[in-house]
């Protein structure tokens, strides 16, 4: 049975039924017409081309020659808050050579290396390092021509077939390292760089922002790169032009920060290392933000050499590293405000609880000094936040615990990046317990929540993170989402993006916890037993906190000033200040840290003092809300 | 042993071969003329002997190919299918990217296309499909579902990479199966009656502007000077300064030009044109029309309806990627991606080219034998 069914099966396949076959004969014949068709609309075409406009279409290959052109796209301008340009674009002539339009190589070599005042191996350098590239493509023999250069060749240039002059727009940084970290700077593009989907449509040679703004806002300023068709005759004289797609312009950026203010607070940090950070408590918007040291950006413009690049990146200060965002630092007393706002609100202390301060508290076997090595007496909140009494701020850490506290820095941004949107933010670091058993294995020891509670310890933030916590204290509970730039013009007028600022949150804390607070932070600088009163101006009603952070722990029992003293540089305490003015009416807020700058009352608050006066008495008008109302 | 039965060697179809051969020939003139400047400059990146040795590959393929009984295939169709279905979807996932396009598969320093490997995998598992009995000759369109479906699957996924000119010829070659099993007007007036007006709200609503651009560019070249324009004009200069009967070997001066990325894959014909003028052009085209012919005449001959429609698909292949890639070359269709057979620089494109011309042979070798199985 089992062979008659293959035998079945076998006389099926061999035999076609009657009607498929004609359908299949229908459809060859259909097929062979149209195809046949097809080949003949073909043929009538090649003859159109070939045999009837054949010599039009030799002769414009052999006399003409069709290339294509780039036209580079302008890059934006970056502006500060006024209007007044950051950068610019002016125009670069490169000197390039078509091998293939040359009569006599070495003669034009010759020739332009007298025009130039340049030896002609130069010139035949480059060529050899060029074999490679196909003869028809233009090389570059010398980049950015000085005027005289240029207009000696350009004289000449109807007499060196194959020399051409390619315009480009180079950027030039105005106020070339101020603000070098915020504004960035450009250089060429990567092989790596070119291949990923960041970058499509971008070609080999051009330039892109490789930091600061520059690098963030990228997509607006670049615009996008034109071209042209063009008919060249046999020396590369262009003759006409076929087709053109005009470049779209990069976008106009405005950002928050004030120039002046920027400038001012650079100079308040010259000669040490750190970061000041100035932003308006009212929106979010940075005013200044400035890093020292700096770095030039026109270095990196021009191209820096391998030595140049080594010094800058070996040198220990880090000169490229923007501080403001992109370290973090224990914030050392500055954090006491947020300890004592979670106390407040927790319910583990009131305006009127008081701690003793003998200069230290014994806890377990170890004793936790206070500052003030002979102690405070007793201590209420109002009093502890103005003379930053350690010991009052351990009482009320130990009575939170380690995750209220975190909890309630958290509130207020620290330990998450703030999303300004510049590349290479720090988040920061405040510990839970729980972090604690994941990152480094055991478990939380309560004597670390002596240390935490007066920021030290783990905790870290950057001098941006403590600004925009002391502008949440400020305006009582609103956090905002820093930004730097407040405007991204079109190419036409109504094509304009505001930024505004964004409220990241509410603190969920009572607007009189936050008086209480206020008015410690006020009687650091006003009353006269505050730690930063030294810095007082009668003018001028600044509230803000000192702090000091502790870079190598002090042993047991040792005395901290003596150990200060004697400190080599480099093991010397970080000194903070955060303060924000007027204190009734709060425009501006300003952190500043000055790495190994000992304490924060001497070094830093006359820094902020002087970047926050500078501000209120240069813009009178900004004492009340700016125009965003 | 199937290659010792006398009758299998008496029905291979020699003059295919003839055929193949002197196009081959043809491809093989035109990119050595297309790339001996580059090859002179960079004598370690030589595509013209690479290209000797991808046809060396092919000829095996060709070879083992005729070794196996077609009919045998039915069993693997599904998995074969199966199998170029997941490389396509492989190929999304950790394809090298070209261009902004996935379309490359890297496997042991070895890369190829895998929908190239689609086109010959769609062919014989439509095949499979349509000879089933169950099917007779101008099917339902429930009929019609399920083969539509595998045939959509592949496509979405090759645009996906994206590769449009390869999913034009693998669509354009799985109609060809279906229309020889005969369609009737009506399905084709109700489908364009359908999907005529919805293109309307998709292209005013769905789509981007910068995705509309491409599409117009596609038809009107004209549009981007600086792309496909460009191309285009190169491209037509080229050819019609060849004139009648060429500028000669190695003579072309276009051919330095710069369409070159492209101009020993998708417009090695201009190269051909500008050298040899409308004589070679002619007999290219004379060449192409016979080697169609000669197939269709190994599928009529057929001994049953799967090996015909074998031969059809296959068939479909050469003649539309033929068809697409000379019409976009002389400026008569839109410029998509499309090689030309046989004649175009590439390796997975030449070998799923040769186990067509494979399968051809099969089934033309294969008409008389009746033997059981």
């Amino acid at each position: 049975m089992d062979t008659k069914r293959k035998k079945n099966e076998t006389l099926h396949l061999v035999n076609w039924e009657i009607a498929e076959v004609t359908v299949f004969q229908r459809q060859y014949l259909l097929l062979m017409g149209m195809m046949l068709l097809i080949l003949l609309i073909y043929l009538l075409r090649l003859w159109h081309l070939q045999v009837l406009q054949g010599a039009k279409y030799r002769y414009q290959s052999e006399n003409n020659r069709i290339r294509l052109e780039d036209i580079p796209s302008p890059r934006g301008i970056i502006f500060d808050r006024n209007g007044t340009p950051l950068v610019e674009n002016r125009p670069a002539y490169h000197l390039m050579l078509i091998r293939e339009d040359v009569q006599d190589m070495g003669q034009t070599l010759r020739e332009l290396a007298r025009l130039c005042a340049r030896a002609p191996e130069e010139f035949q350098n480059v060529i050899d390092a060029n074999k490679q590239t196909p003869k028809f493509l233009p090389i570059r023999l010398l980049s950015d021509l000085d005027r005289d250069c240029l207009a000696r060749v350009e004289a000449q240039r109807i007499r060196l077939p194959g020399v051409v002059i390619q315009l480009e727009p180079k950027r030039e940084y105005i106020t070339n390292g101020k603000a070098a970290h915020l504004i960035g700077y450009l250089s060429e593009i990567t092989e790596t760089e070119l291949r990923s989907s960041t970058y499509q449509g971008y070609n080999l040679g051009e330039d892109i922002g490789k930091f600061g703004v520059e690098s963030a806002f990228e997509k607006f300023l670049h615009g996008k790169r034109g071209g042209r068709q063009v008919e060249v005759d046999a020396v590369g004289r262009r003759m006409r032009l076929l087709d053109e797609v005009l470049p779209i312009p990069g976008r106009n950026i405005w950002l928050t920060v004030d120039m002046e203010l920027q400038k001012i607070a650079e100079s308040c940090m010259e000669g040490h290392v750190g970061a000041i950070v100035a932003l308006d408590p009212n929106n979010g918007a940075i005013l200044a933000l400035a890093n020292s040291p700096v770095f030039s950006q026109e270095k990196f413009i021009r191209g820096l050499s391998r030595d140049e690049w080594q010094t800058l990146s070996r040198d220990p200060n880090h000169p490229l590293l923007n501080r403001c965002i992109g370290a973090a630092y224990p914030p050392g007393s500055t954090y006491k405000p947020v300890v004592a706002l979670a106390g407040l609100k927790e319910g583990v202390i009131s305006l009127e609880t008081s701690f003793g301060c003998p200069g230290y508290l014994q806890f377990g076997d170890r004793k936790y000094r206070c500052w003030r090595d002979h102690g405070h007496g007793s201590m209420e909140v109002e009093r502890a936040l103005m003379q930053s009494c350690d010991v009052f701020f351990y009482q009320t850490g130990l009575r939170l615990g380690v995750d209220r506290i975190a909890q309630y820095a958290n509130y207020f941004g620290l330990g998450e990046k703030t999303g300004l949107g510049l590349h290479g933010e720090h988040p920061g670091l405040i510990p839970t317990s729980w972090w604690k058993r994941q990152a480094v294995g055991v478990p939380w020891q309560k004597g670390e929540t002596l240390s935490i509670a007066i920021g030290q310890g783990f905790d870290l933030a950057t001098p941006l993170q403590m600004a925009l916590a002391y502008a949440a204290i400020a305006n009582k509970g609103k956090l905002w989402q820093p930004y730097v730039v407040s405007r991204i013009e079109g190419n036409s007028s109504e094509e304009i993006d505001e930024i505004k600022g964004k409220l990241k949150r509410k603190i969920p804390i009572d607007a009189r916890f936050f008086e209480i607070v206020q008015k410690g932070l006020l009687g650091v600088v006003e009353d006269d037993r505050g730690t930063a009163h030294g810095v007082r101006d009668k003018s001028i009603l600044m509230a803000g906190k000192t702090g000091t952070a502790q870079v190598v722990r002090v042993a047991d029992g040792a005395n901290r000033k003596l150990v200060a003293k004697m400190a080599k540089e480099k093991d010397r305490d970080h000194a903070w200040f955060v303060g924000y003015a007027p204190a009734n009416d709060p425009q501006i807020v300003v952190a500043a840290l000055v790495e190994h700058g000992g304490h924060g009352s001497s070094v830093t608050a006359p820094l902020v003092q002087r970047v926050i006066s500078a501000y209120l008495n240069s813009k009178p008008s900004l004492t009340s809300p700016p125009a965003s109302q | 042993m199937p290659m010792m039965d006398r009758r299998l060697v008496e029905n291979f179809d020699w003059s295919i071969i003839c055929v193949l051969i002197a196009i081959i020939s043809i491809g093989l003139l035109s990119i050595y003329s297309a790339l001996y400047l580059q090859i002179q400059v960079n004598p370690t990146r030589n595509l013209f002997v690479r290209q000797l040795m991808w046809l060396a590959v092919g000829f095996a393929v060709m070879f083992c190919t005729l070794l196996v009984d077609y009919q045998k295939l039915k069993v693997a169709s599904f998995w074969i299918y199966l199998f170029s279905l997941l490389l396509l979807a492989v190929v999304l996932v950790v394809g090298k990217e070209v261009n902004g396009s996935k379309r490359w598969l890297e496997i042991a320093g070895f890369q190829f296309q895998p929908s190239e490997f689609m086109k010959a995998a769609i062919v014989i598992h439509l095949s499979n499909c349509f000879s089933s009995q169950e099917i007779s000759t101008y099917p339902g369109l429930r009929r019609l579902l399920i083969p539509l479906f595998l045939v959509a699957l592949p496509v979405l996924l090759i645009l996906a990479e994206p590769d449009l000119g390869t999913a034009i010829s693998v669509m354009a070659l799985s109609m060809t199966i279906i229309f020889f099993m005969g369609i009737r007007w009506r399905y084709i007036l109700t489908i364009l009656l359908t999907i005529g007006p919805l293109l309307w709200p998709i292209w005013e609503h769905v789509l981007k502007p910068y995705q509309k651009r491409r599409i117009l560019i596609l038809l009107r070249p004209d549009l981007d000077p600086l792309g496909a324009g460009y191309h285009i004009r190169q491209s037509k200069i080229a050819i019609g300064s060849g004139m009648l009967w060429g500028k000669g070997f190695l003579q072309g001066t276009q051919n330095k030009l710069h369409f070159l990325p492209e101009k020993h894959t998708d417009f090695i014909f201009s190269v051909w044109a500008e050298e040899w003028g409308f004589i070679g052009c002619a007999v290219l085209l004379l060449l192409f029309a016979t080697l169609i012919v000669l197939a269709l005449r190994v599928a009529r001959r057929s001994k049953d309806r799967y090996g015909s429609l074998l031969v059809v698909g296959m068939t479909g292949l050469v003649l539309w990627q033929g068809l697409i890639n000379i019409g976009m070359v002389i400026g008569l269709l839109p410029v998509v991606g499309i090689t030309l057979p046989f004649v175009s620089y590439g390796g997975s494109s030449l070998i799923s080219l040769c186990f067509a011309i494979g399968l051809i042979e099969n089934v033309s070798m294969r008409r008389y034998v009746f033997q059981s199985r």
